[in-house]
């Protein structure tokens, strides 16, 4: 097997288990009375681990396993969830971050795009829904819990893909010091002479 | 070479988004029947087993969960609950005498019960999905066409209605809740002039009901108050008959504001059940129903 078939598996298992989990168990549990959504950090975390192709197809296949699941008009989860991670693995290819604070605030900014994205595209769709104060409050504790856990969450999708993931941030910027190219401290023809 | 890769990643992007708007187009506005409907129905029909199965290996999870807010909560639960205690015993002995008197009465004037509760099948169901976002109020749960449910089915929890199936597989149905935008129910207010209306989610708070077109009350006359029930109103005309056995209680009247009652025939009503916090559900199964149901229009 291939390491492309590998990681496709890999993908398609993650959508998948986002999904069941997210839907038998996270839902059900109430954190300052709204739930965490699962679906948006993880799409958020294989865009920024994979880049914006991976992350969009990523977004689009959970995106529209959450519609099939619960009955939901299929293609708008997919349509949010293309946007997050396709913009997500921009922010890999164009900032190259590697700070480990990162997925925090991208985590907080996937969960917005999804809360208000859903509102305008429902509003879109006429659906005669709450659209007050109450459903900006529930948007703006969705995307507090969401950042606190966006962190463990995207270690979690890093531990998954980990072995089969061409490069990783983490690992690239390890090896950069290691290595002696980019420290200001070492030479090409090696370290420099201690002085005494 | 990196235009290339600039090209491909763009037109896999617009792929994907046309696809998506595409699916959207084509399911929003179809019927229950169409091709899209009828795939979804046979995916969620693979998966449920496997939601069905994960739903019950988290459960510890959802417990521990559950006991932490259960204990921060417990103080105040108590107290309130030792309250409605009290009000509770009192209002049961009265219930009690009128049930009897009111099932003599029935007897004697021959009173046809087909539309009430006793002439429904409770069937015990899991709850192995629950969609909590804002826009669709629904759960699934683990009991379909195989155990004898129907689309319409009312289901409740605790005594109280939650929702109607919307959708049946032969192993799993598709609940919708009563907050959700699409619910409509003929209800009534147990004040004295057992007041009815419609029954609707309220809009700008989806965790509230509006029992809204009350009949006119003039100020002095007696009006529905805040602590009084609401139940479906369960009507039935000759084989046209409400999706809703009467009496089923849906929540407690919590806003009676006189302006809006006055003025727009309408006050606020808390749902009974914890929509959030549903694991298991009973749904109404009537052995023989006819088919000739009404259902109110929504909003």
């Amino acid at each position: 097997m291939t390491d492309q078939t590998k990681l496709a598996l890999r993908l398609a298992a993650l959508a998948f288990g986002t999904v069941v989990i997210q839907q038998a168990a996270v839902s059900q549990i109430s954190i300052f009375g709204v739930t965490a959504d699962l679906g948006p950090l993880v799409v958020m975390s294989v865009g920024l681990l994979m880049g914006s192709l991976p992350g969009a197809i990523m977004g689009f296949s959970t995106g529209l396993l959450v519609d099939l699941v619960l009955f939901q008009t299929l293609g708008v989860t997919s349509l949010l969830y293309i946007g997050i991670g396709y913009w997500s693995g921009r922010v890999r290819e164009l900032l190259d971050p590697a700070h480990g604070l990162v997925p925090l605030g991208m985590g907080a900014a996937a969960t917005a795009v999804a809360g208000f994205g859903m509102a305008v595209i429902q509003f879109l769709l006429g659906v005669a829904a709450p659209v007050s104060v109450l459903l900006l409050q529930q948007i703006f504790v969705t995307i507090l819990v969401n950042t606190l856990i966006a962190l463990p969450v995207y270690a979690l999708v890093r531990r998954i893909l980990s072995s089969t993931l061409p490069s990783d941030p983490r690992r690239r910027r390890r090896r950069a010091y290691t290595t002696g190219g980019l420290s200001p401290l070492q030479t090409r023809t090696g370290p420099l002479p201690r002085s005494r | 070479m990196h235009d290339k890769q600039v090209r491909r990643r763009r037109a896999v992007l617009l792929a994907l988004v046309v696809v998506s708007l595409i699916l959207l187009t084509a399911y929003f506005g179809e019927p229950q029947s169409s091709p899209l409907h009828t795939l979804q129905r046979g995916i969620v029909q693979v998966i449920s087993p496997i939601q069905e199965g994960a739903s019950k290996v988290l459960t510890p999870f959802r417990d521990v969960a559950g006991w932490f807010s259960d204990t921060l909560h417990a103080k105040s639960r108590a107290d309130q609950l030792q309250k409605q205690n009290s009000t509770l015993r009192a209002e049961l002995a009265q219930a009690q005498s009128a049930e009897l008197l009111n099932r003599q009465l029935a007897k004697q004037v021959g009173l046809d019960q087909s539309n009430t509760i006793a002439a429904y099948q409770k069937l015990s169901a899991s709850v192995i999905s629950h969609d909590a976002t804002l826009w669709y109020e629904t759960i699934e749960v683990n009991k379909g066409s195989d155990d004898g449910v129907r689309i319409n089915a009312p289901v409740v929890w605790e005594g109280a209605l939650v929702g109607k199936v919307t959708s049946v597989g032969s192993t799993y149905c598709e609940v919708t809740l009563i907050t959700d935008h699409t619910f409509a129910a003929a209800a009534q207010a147990q004040d004295q002039n057992g007041d009815s209306g419609v029954l609707v989610p309220r809009v700008g708070n989806p965790n509230q009901l509006v029992l809204q077109d009350l009949p006119t009350i003039n100020p002095g006359q007696p009006a529905p108050q805040v602590g009084q029930q609401v139940v479906t109103l369960g009507f039935k005309n000759g084989p046209l008959q409400d999706l809703y056995p009467a009496g089923i209680p849906i929540g407690q009247i919590s806003d009676a504001n006189q302006n809006n009652l006055y003025n727009n025939h309408q006050v606020v009503v808390s749902p009974a059940a914890d929509l959030r916090h549903l694991y298991a559900v009973q749904i109404l199964i009537k052995p023989n129903a006819g088919t000739a149901r009404a259902q109110l229009p929504s909003g």
